[in-house]
């Protein structure tokens, strides 16, 4: 069974249709790659994906791990192991990155029966999990994304996805803002999460960031579809001629 | 890492919230006849069997009430109040005469008290905290009586304090709020029923943490209690009030005067968490909370601390208040205010600097949800002859939704140009986003409200007694529910 079935999935934003039939397969063990310009519905994927509240859900079905995706709460969502990293993380006033840690991650906890972490345990993982994004330990204890720089933001977006562990990542527009040393952490912090039971879906403009973070598969989204998939070697091509000869073969079907 | 108080798990009361102290004691009330005049007042100081200068005292106050004019300064708006159209004497009829021991407590009363979390019999009553529990207009309780008189502290209801130790009374009562001060301070000097008295002698420090609990019952009844405490040169006292009031669609007056004195080297912490009942989701019913707390550092090097966290009460109109005349003395405020649905406060401090090096410091957080209104209104006043006087000044607001609002009206009186005056501000609001992205980290809408406002809240709630702040977390929770979604 897919981690993740999106099929025939056509939503609308205050009455326009922003995607058109867009559909996908996500297997453990897999990285995917959704490119595509500017408006294309990348971000709106993301969102659906989670649940937030500002889409209408025309036509079409979601799987995630064999449950309709619809039928859950944003919350349950991520429970159950769905996570998106945010293309503009949301600074929170007054809650110490480590305490809304810690909630979260016994919110969790108690959605799948297990035990709280007590507070040991939980510094030490909390710990071990920032060195993967070369946090310092003060980065802990201020509010959560307050004052953070972009860089900061985005790596605090992963050290909370390894804080997680969930089964699906998706890492909207996590590349971003970030300069090339901010690059390569978060991509390793994503290499050293991988394994063969969870996957990511990478949202991204750029080809820049699947040299660090390589994918399996990569579709072009464009005009609410996926029109074009291949392997590793399409972000090559894409890098090097652009959208538009994608356009153009697009609407050439199109007409 | 700093260490952080536990998240409490705030669902379980949210699911079943609503105002959870708003039951009725079934116990027959001995009432004054309703209205006000100098009878009523003469009916009290009867029945408390007071000595002379009592009952003058009071019809002075009342007949300078009656030359009052209700104040409308306060950011808050309310009906005009019909002062003849209520009680202003309700007694459980049992404990006229207070019962000489704990044992002798009219049963039902005993459960109430018990049912609010104070349990007044011998067996268990609660460790390390002394306990006065006042209803409507008697005190029905004290606890730890005896092992206190020991230390020379006397820690008792104020009708004994007025009929056991009056001269005490005398020389203290008035000195700090006199019944000029204000509209509800004369109203209150006038019919004050009970409260709590509490004398800490040279060099003791107090080893309970002395507590009154106040609770109203009776329907169509102002609650008007006063309270004195005064710290002995050298001594210590950490003092607690809790309060809580049955759901009723009327609105009752609860008109309070609290007066602290703090002689030479003494400290004083006084903390509130204030749960009157704040009328339903409409507006209607609730408390109205006018209150005069004042202290006074009279000493050198003395300290008076104020802690409060407000979260019930229609409308809460208070401002415990510091007066700096002994050289270094120190005067603190945290507070936290919560308004949600139709609630109203308008709350904050006076900080009166006198004395030479003074120091003072004010924190104040208010938080505002539904379509309540919250203001801050601080002074802080430093006078000519205060060198070197230094205050900090910090106000935060949290807002939660768009149809509630905050406000914050800080005053400023500088007399003395070696002054250090600083103030700081934030607002902040937890928005749909924050929701949305805590969802998305499993944490769910109501966890991450209470998230927000604990850490909003911790530098006040870290000043109270251990107990009562997990117990003013869970309050916070609480009032907090159906103000979203």
């Amino acid at each position: 069974m897919s981690l993740l079935k999106i099929d025939n999935l056509k939503v609308n934003i205050n009455g326009k249709e922003i995607l058109k039939g867009l559909s996908l397969e996500v297997n453990r063990g897999e990285i995917h790659a959704i490119m595509g310009p500017n408006g294309s519905g990348k971000s709106t994927l993301a969102g659906v994906l989670a649940g937030k509240e500002d889409y209408e859900i025309v036509e079409g079905t979601i799987e995630f791990d064999g449950r309709n995706i619809f039928e859950m709460s944003p919350e349950d969502r991520a429970r159950e192991g769905l996570f998106l990293a945010f293309q503009y993380p949301i600074e929170i006033p007054c809650v110490s990155n480590a305490s809304f840690m810690k909630t979260a991650v016994n919110e969790i906890r108690k959605y799948r029966n297990q035990e709280p972490l007590d507070a040991m345990d939980f510094l030490r993982i909390m710990k071990e999990k920032a060195k993967l994004v070369e946090m310092d330990q003060s980065f802990l204890n201020r509010s959560v994304n307050q004052g953070f720089s972009g860089g900061e933001k985005k790596r605090n977006e992963i050290f909370q996805l390894a804080m997680l562990e969930p089964k699906l990542a998706i890492l909207d527009e996590t590349d971003s803002g970030l300069d090339i040393d901010a690059l390569k952490i978060v991509s390793n912090g994503v290499n050293k999460v991988r394994n063969t039971e969870n996957a990511f879906v990478v949202i991204t403009h750029y080809q820049r960031l699947l040299n660090y973070i390589v994918p399996d598969f990569v579709h072009v989204l464009f005009d609410g579809k996926l029109v074009v998939s291949g392997g590793k070697e399409l972000a090559f091509e894409l890098e090097e001629r652009g959208y538009d000869w994608i356009k153009k073969q697009y609407n050439s079907v199109l007409v | 890492m700093n260490m952080q108080k536990e998240p409490i798990n705030i669902v379980d009361e949210l699911t079943q919230s609503d105002y959870k102290y708003g039951f009725v004691t079934d116990i027959e009330h001995e009432l004054a006849p309703k209205g006000l005049n100098e009878d009523t007042i003469r009916f009290i100081s009867a029945k408390k069997h007071e000595p002379e200068f009592m009952l003058e005292w009071r019809l002075k106050a009342f007949r300078f009430w009656q030359q009052m004019k209700e104040p409308k300064w306060a950011n808050v708006k309310f009906p005009p109040i019909d002062y003849q159209d209520a009680y202003y004497y309700a007694a459980p009829k049992q404990s006229a005469n207070k019962p000489k021991s704990l044992d002798e407590i009219d049963p039902e009363i005993r459960r109430t008290f018990e049912k609010l979390g104070i349990p007044l019999t011998e067996q268990q009553r609660l460790a390390g905290i002394a306990v006065d529990a006042v209803m409507d207009s008697v005190s029905v309780a004290t606890t730890f009586k005896e092992k206190l008189s020991e230390l020379g502290i006397i820690f008792c209801s104020m009708s004994e304090a007025i009929r056991e130790h009056p001269d005490l009374v005398k020389k203290y009562i008035g000195s700090v709020v006199p019944y000029t001060d204000n509209y509800f301070a004369a109203l209150n000097s006038a019919v004050f029923s009970d409260g709590s008295f509490c004398y800490i002698p040279k060099g003791v420090k107090c080893p309970l943490e002395l507590s009154t609990y106040f609770r109203i019952n009776a329907s169509e009844t102002g609650q008007f209690e006063r309270t004195l405490i005064i710290a002995d040169e050298g001594s210590y006292v950490s003092y607690l009030e809790g309060c809580t009031a049955p759901i009723r669609d009327e609105n009752q007056l609860h008109a309070a005067v609290v007066e602290l004195i703090a002689h030479k080297d003494a400290e004083i912490k006084y903390s509130t968490v204030q749960n009157w009942y704040p009328g339903d989701k409409e507006g209607k019913g609730g408390i109205y909370n006018f209150v005069t707390k004042r202290g006074i550092c009279e000493g050198n090097n003395s300290k008076i601390s104020w802690t409060q966290v407000e979260t019930g009460s229609a409308i809460t109109w208070k401002y415990p208040s510091c007066i700096l005349k002994g050289d270094n003395s120190i005067g603190e405020f945290y507070s936290v205010a919560l308004t949600n649905n139709y609630q109203q406060a308008d709350t904050g401090t006076k900080m009166i600097h006198l004395g030479q090096n003074t120091k003072s410091r004010i924190v104040s957080k208010g938080i505002s949800a539904g379509k309540s209104q919250n203001s801050y209104r601080g002074l802080v006043s430093v006078g000519k002859k205060a060198m070197n006087a230094r205050n900090y000044s910090q106000c935060d607001s949290l807002l939660l939704g768009d149809k509630c609002g905050a406000h914050t009206f800080p005053y400023i009186e500088v007399k003395n140009n070696t002054a250090t005056v600083e103030h700081e501000a934030t607002t902040s609001k937890i928005s749909e986003d924050i929701l949305f992205y805590c969802n998305q980290r499993g944490i769910s809408t109501e966890d991450a409200i209470g998230l927000i406002v604990n850490g909003f809240s911790r530098e006040v709630l870290n000043q109270l007694p251990m107990e009562f702040a997990v117990e003013a977390q869970r309050l916070l929770a609480i009032s907090l529910e159906g103000s979203v979604g």
